[in-house]
Order: C-alpha cells, then sequence, then structure tokens
C-alpha cells in the first residue's frame, strides 16, 4: 500500500487535468447534492461526498450514445463507438460493485463495444466512505469496501491517502504522481484498517435481512400479488428509480433525425422497467401493464434473477432509488425488511 | 469502428418483392446485398430497420430449404417501423440484424406427428416451419394445420392454404371467428380451439405447435390439456418487444417465480413444459 500526502494529491489530480489526454471527471458538489462531472480544478474534487445523484455508470452507458449513423436519402448506415477516454476520481466501493456486474452484462451473449470500449479506456479511482447517506445500507450488502474493481482504490488517513493500487492501468497513473507517492507506514496501515472497521457504524438503516437470503424470499413473494399490489400502490411508474439505479441497464434505441433531414443517428437511450410502455409491442398489447407487476419485476431482477444470471445480488445499497423516490416508496430496506418479517 | 465489430449496425437489403396479403398485410421478399444467404433457422426473427423511423422484431416466415438466396418477411402493418415498411417500393433498401434467437426444434420433431395452431398473423412464423416440413416431408409423419382468422380476408397465404387443402398426406382445417353474409366461406365459423378435438391425437407421438395472439395461447392450452397432450410436446411461439435481439436491453423478459427468460435469446419458441411456470408466459 502507498500513501500520498493530500496537498501532493490535490497537485497530482491538477497536473492530470492540465496535461493528461484523458478527460478527468470527479465528484463535485451540486446545489446541496455530489455529482460526477468534469473537474476544472482539484479544488473542486470533494473526496467526502455521500452519495452522487447518478451513479458513474453514465460514463460508460451514457444517458444517450449513438450507435449507428445514418443517411436518409441512400439509407446506409455507418456503426460509431463514441469513446472518451477518462479518469474517474472519487467511485464509492458499492458503485466499482455495480460496475463490475454491469461487465458481466456486457460480456455476456455478444459483447457489446459501445459498453467494453469506454470501459477499457477509463482509469477508476475509487475512494472508502467518508461520509454516508441517510438512505445507504452497503454494509449490509457487503459493498461498503471491495477489494477489487478499482485501478487505485483511496483512504482518507488524515493528512494523507492511503493508495491501493488495483490494476496495471492505476498503477501507471500513479507513477504520473512521482515523488509524491510514498509507502505507507504501519502507523498508516493501522489506520486505513480502523478506518474500515468503523465504517459500519456510519449506517442509519436497519437492515433485518441478509443479503443471501433474498434470492430465495424473492421466490417466495414472487406470487403474493397483495404485498406487491400494497407496495406499489402510490408508484407514479416514473422510472427515477432505475434511472439512478448502478445495476440497471436497460435501453431503448430510437432514431433521431438531424434538422437537415438528411442524416441522423440511431441512439441508444436508457429505459426503465417501471415505465409502463416497457414491455408495450405494436397493437397496444403491454405483457407488463400493471404497475405492481412491473414494481415486483424490479425487486426479482435485483435479488433473483441477476443472482441466476451471474451469481450477484443487483442491489449494491447505494440507496440512490429510496432517496429519490417521490412517492417514498422505493426503499428496498423497507420492502425487504416486510418481506422478512412476513416470513419469520 | 468497423462494420463488423458493431452489434448494432444492420446490413443493408433490398426488396425484391412486394405482395398484399390482406388490408393491412404484405409479404416482403428480401435478398441481402452483400450476396450472403439469412441462415435463419425456421422460427428465428430478424430486426428490421428503416433509417429515421427505428427498428422492429420481425418473423422470418420463409423456409431454408427453399433454396433461394431470399428470405420473406410478412408484416402487419401496426407501427412505425412496418407502416413506413409499407411504404416502401420494390427495389429500396432496409436494415436487417440477425437472424436472431431460437427457432423450432426441426431435428426433435423429425418422425412425429405435427398438429400445427396458427392464429392470425401467427401463421408467419408457422409457415417457416410447416414448409421446412413440406419440403422434408419424408422425415415427418402425419401434418395437421389448423388456422384461425377473424374473418375470411384476413386469411393469408392463400395459395398455399388451398395446396395444404388439397394435399392428402396433410389434414387442414380453417376457421374464422365471423363470415360477413355476403362473403363466401366454406371452412369453419368458430375460435380456433373447435378444431383442436377433430384432430385425431397419438399422444405419444404428437407434438404441437402454436402461435398466435396472446389471448388464444391460454384456450389453445386448455383444449390440448384436455386431449392429454403432454407439455413437452407443444412448442409455443411468443411475441415480445425484442427490441436489441441480443439479450441485453431487457424488454423482452419473461418473468416467473424462479428465474427470468429472454423472448429473444431463450426464444421466441418455448417449450411449454419449460415456459409453463413462467407467469408472464402465457
Amino acid at each position: 500500500m502507498k500513501a500520498i500526502n493530500k496537498s501532493d494529491f490535490s497537485k497530482f489530480v491538477d497536473d492530470l487535468i492540465e496535461n493528461d489526454e484523458r478527460e478527468v471527471v470527479g465528484v463535485q458538489s451540486k446545489s446541496n447534492e455530489f455529482a460526477f462531472d468534469p473537474l476544472r480544478s482539484a479544488e473542486d474534487l470533494r473526496l467526502d461526498y455521500d452519495v452522487t445523484i447518478l451513479p458513474p455508470k453514465k460514463y460508460f452507458m451514457p444517458q444517450r450514445e449513438t450507435l449507428v449513423e445514418y443517411n436518409l436519402d441512400e439509407g446506409n448506415t455507418t456503426p460509431v463507438n463514441q469513446v472518451v477516454p477518462r479518469i474517474i476520481m472519487g467511485i464509492h466501493p458499492y458503485d466499482l460493485v455495480a460496475i463490475e456486474q454491469m461487465d458481466k452484462v456486457f460480456e455476456d451473449t455478444h459483447e457489446d463495444p459501445h459498453y467494453l470500449e469506454k470501459r477499457r479506456q477509463s482509469v477508476l479511482v475509487g475512494v472508502n466512505m467518508n461520509s454516508v447517506s441517510d438512505w445507504s445500507f452497503a454494509h449490509t450488502m457487503g459493498t461498503a469496501t471491495t477489494d477489487t474493481g478499482y485501478d487505485l482504490m483511496l483512504t482518507d488517513i488524515g493528512d494523507r491517502y492511503a493508495v491501493e493500487v488495483g490494476s496495471s492501468k492505476g498503477s501507471n497513473l500513479l507513477e504520473k504522481a512521482g515523488n509524491a507517492v510514498e509507502d505507507i507506514t504501519p502507523e498508516g496501515i493501522k489506520k486505513v484498517k480502523k478506518f474500515k472497521e468503523e465504517l459500519p457504524k456510519k449506517f442509519r438503516k436497519d437492515p433485518q435481512f441478509d443479503p443471501f437470503e433474498l434470492p430465495s424470499m424473492l421466490k417466495n413473494y414472487y406470487g403474493k400479488d397483495e404485498f406487491w399490489e400494497e407496495h406499489a400502490e402510490d408508484c407514479l411508474s416514473c422510472g427515477t428509480c432505475n434511472l439512478v439505479c448502478p445495476t440497471c441497464y436497460c435501453f431503448d434505441v430510437q432514431d433521431v433525425n438531424d434538422l437537415s433531414l438528411e442524416e441522423g443517428e440511431r441512439l441508444r437511450t436508457w429505459d426503465g422497467c417501471m415505465l409502463e410502455a416497457f414491455a408495450e409491442v405494436a397493437g397496444d398489447e403491454n405483457f407488463r401493464e400493471e404497475k405492481a407487476g412491473r414494481y415486483r419485476h424490479r425487486y426479482m431482477r435485483k435479488g433473483r434473477y441477476m443472482y441466476n444470471r451471474f451469481g450477484d445480488i443487483a442491489c449494491v445499497g447505494c440507496g440512490r432509488c429510496s432517496e429519490q423516490c417521490l412517492p417514498d416508496i422505493a426503499d428496498p430496506v423497507e420492502v425487504f425488511n416486510d418481506m422478512k418479517e412476513g416470513t419469520s | 469502428m468497423n462494420a463488423e465489430d458493431s452489434l448494432y449496425n444492420p446490413q443493408q437489403a433490398r426488396i425484391i418483392g412486394k405482395r398484399k396479403l390482406t388490408d393491412d398485410t404484405k409479404l416482403f421478399e428480401l435478398e441481402l446485398e452483400n450476396g450472403d444467404r439469412l441462415n435463419q433457422d425456421p422460427g428465428q426473427f430478424v430486426e428490421l430497420s428503416i433509417p429515421g423511423v427505428g427498428e422492429a422484431p420481425i418473423s422470418v416466415t420463409s423456409s431454408p430449404t427453399r433454396g433461394l438466396p431470399s428470405f420473406e418477411l410478412c408484416v402487419r402493418a401496426v407501427g412505425n417501423v412496418t407502416n413506413a415498411l409499407h411504404e416502401r417500393s420494390i427495389g429500396s433498401t432496409v436494415g436487417i440484424r440477425g437472424p436472431y434467437g431460437e427457432g423450432f426444434p426441426t431435428e426433435e420433431l423429425q418422425g412425429h406427428d405435427l398438429l400445427f395452431i396458427a392464429g392470425g398473423l401467427g401463421i408467419a412464423p408457422l409457415r417457416s416451419l410447416i414448409n421446412y416440413v413440406l419440403d422434408k416431408r419424408d422425415k415427418y409423419n402425419d401434418v395437421n394445420i389448423l388456422y384461425g382468422c377473424k374473418r375470411p380476408c384476413e386469411q393469408m397465404f392463400e395459395d398455399e392454404v388451398n395446396h395444404w387443402a388439397r394435399r392428402q398426406d396433410i389434414y387442414h382445417e380453417a376457421t374464422v371467428d365471423f363470415c360477413p353474409d355476403n362473403v363466401c366461406w366454406d371452412g369453419n365459423i368458430g375460435v380456433i380451439t373447435q378444431l383442436i378435438p377433430g384432430v385425431d391425437i397419438d399422444l405419444e407421438n404428437t407434438y404441437a405447435v402454436v402461435c398466435g395472439p396472446p389471448v388464444m395461447y391460454k384456450f389453445v392450452l386448455e383444449e390440448l390439456d384436455k386431449k392429454e397432450l403432454p407439455h413437452e410436446h407443444i412448442y409455443l411461439s411468443l411475441e415480445r418487444r425484442m427490441k436489441c435481439g441480443l439479450g441485453k436491453c431487457g424488454h423482452c423478459q419473461i418473468n416467473g417465480a424462479e428465474e427470468v427468460l429472454y423472448a429473444c435469446q431463450d426464444g421466441p419458441v418455448f417449450n411449454y413444459d419449460r415456459v409453463k411456470g413462467f407467469e408472464e408466459a402465457v
């Protein structure tokens, strides 16, 4: 493990912003919240944040991305892959776990170059959680810390960041900090250990379940229509929970013509299984038209289907869906606690 | 980016034939511009796209056995893409990705009696298998075809239907839900399930292959249950919103208590025994 003095780290970040060919993005404050955005100065980087509005998935699977360009007269199409190489600063462990899960999705069945090339050309600099959102339950989901998924991982140990190197991409990046990087002292290692040990105390949610129970609990609850109808009663089918979720990846593909009406782009855009038209086909048949059915589908995806397919519980406990749900019905802790209570 | 590296860049295909089947449904014959054959299995689908309009999954209705470099799509004009396709003339091009999905199990069906049950546009995917079987007639036993439509004017592939009716080695019955007084119709009148009791089913040896509108499956399956046809001997072709065809976009999932199926990867053709536990399947 390495360490770097905080002021040297700021210089390192400023140097990257100034001189690295890649775009440097990081967590910054945005009104009363936090967001990943391009960095103009190391001063703007807030490694003490609790949670960002959107997860960093937007860098690998943007809200809108061009898959194909076409010419309307000739009808010919040209594939496009818009890759911006990036250094992403300040990813919390739960989001790193989510990215690892999403990698599997886009590698499986057919490798998706649009996602995978963006991943390959990104460097992920993680940071252990200094503050914890009121809604987070990452400690319960086992994602409050992680040993994988990062290229570099920072831990705030007072006047320094402890730095763990997770890959050659990470060590290449750290080399750019030159002499500022030192071997961590035994005392520094103790601080990192203490930091991780004390982290669970910072969580304020009270989950009563174990993540490994979720696949079987969900299987048992699948047919309990009343449970889903009750929990989904106030759902607005707005899809916010999908959009802010770091493991949601469903998408739509749409053609958008430019104003000349000569050319256009086939775009991949984010979609959400909570939206009413998600499973609708032409001719108005909707294969999941009840909001309770859509609500259930989302939970089944998170806690059972993805587990079946990849061995992952696809809820990393970030709490974004809970925090941003307008009618306040999306909190997985409430839903899983209710299931647990009904089961025992 | 190389064209072959993109999963989403379609091949160009030229419309070389276009024929009206009903008021809202047309048959399109297409050829890939690069000269390749589509090489589809019966029951597979393609993603058809029209630049500026979008992309939609369409089942291939022609059999690969016909020896032609072209393939056929039977398309009802119900959405943006399908309406735009109907406007396209012979000689123009469209985009094609695929073929995708699991088609009908042609090998498993060999040596067995077959019962085809098609409702409305459900004839489109079934026709690929029916013609496949007729082209390899000696590999299959009895062939029974039940075909139901709302009205006589909605019956498609009239030449082929007449041909099935004439052939001694095919049991064929057609029905319509309703026949206007001024229309000549010598088939049955009533829902397709009424035709099932009349079919001579050898339980050990018969496979049923079913495709129709979503509402049809439940009733057809009830009738087949009365016949006590084993569920492993029933294949269903299910329509879903197969937006990407690649098992990624999430739209075509069919969920159940145990697991989830992707119509574009696990289907669109499913064994009934496999999907019957899935609440969203039928």
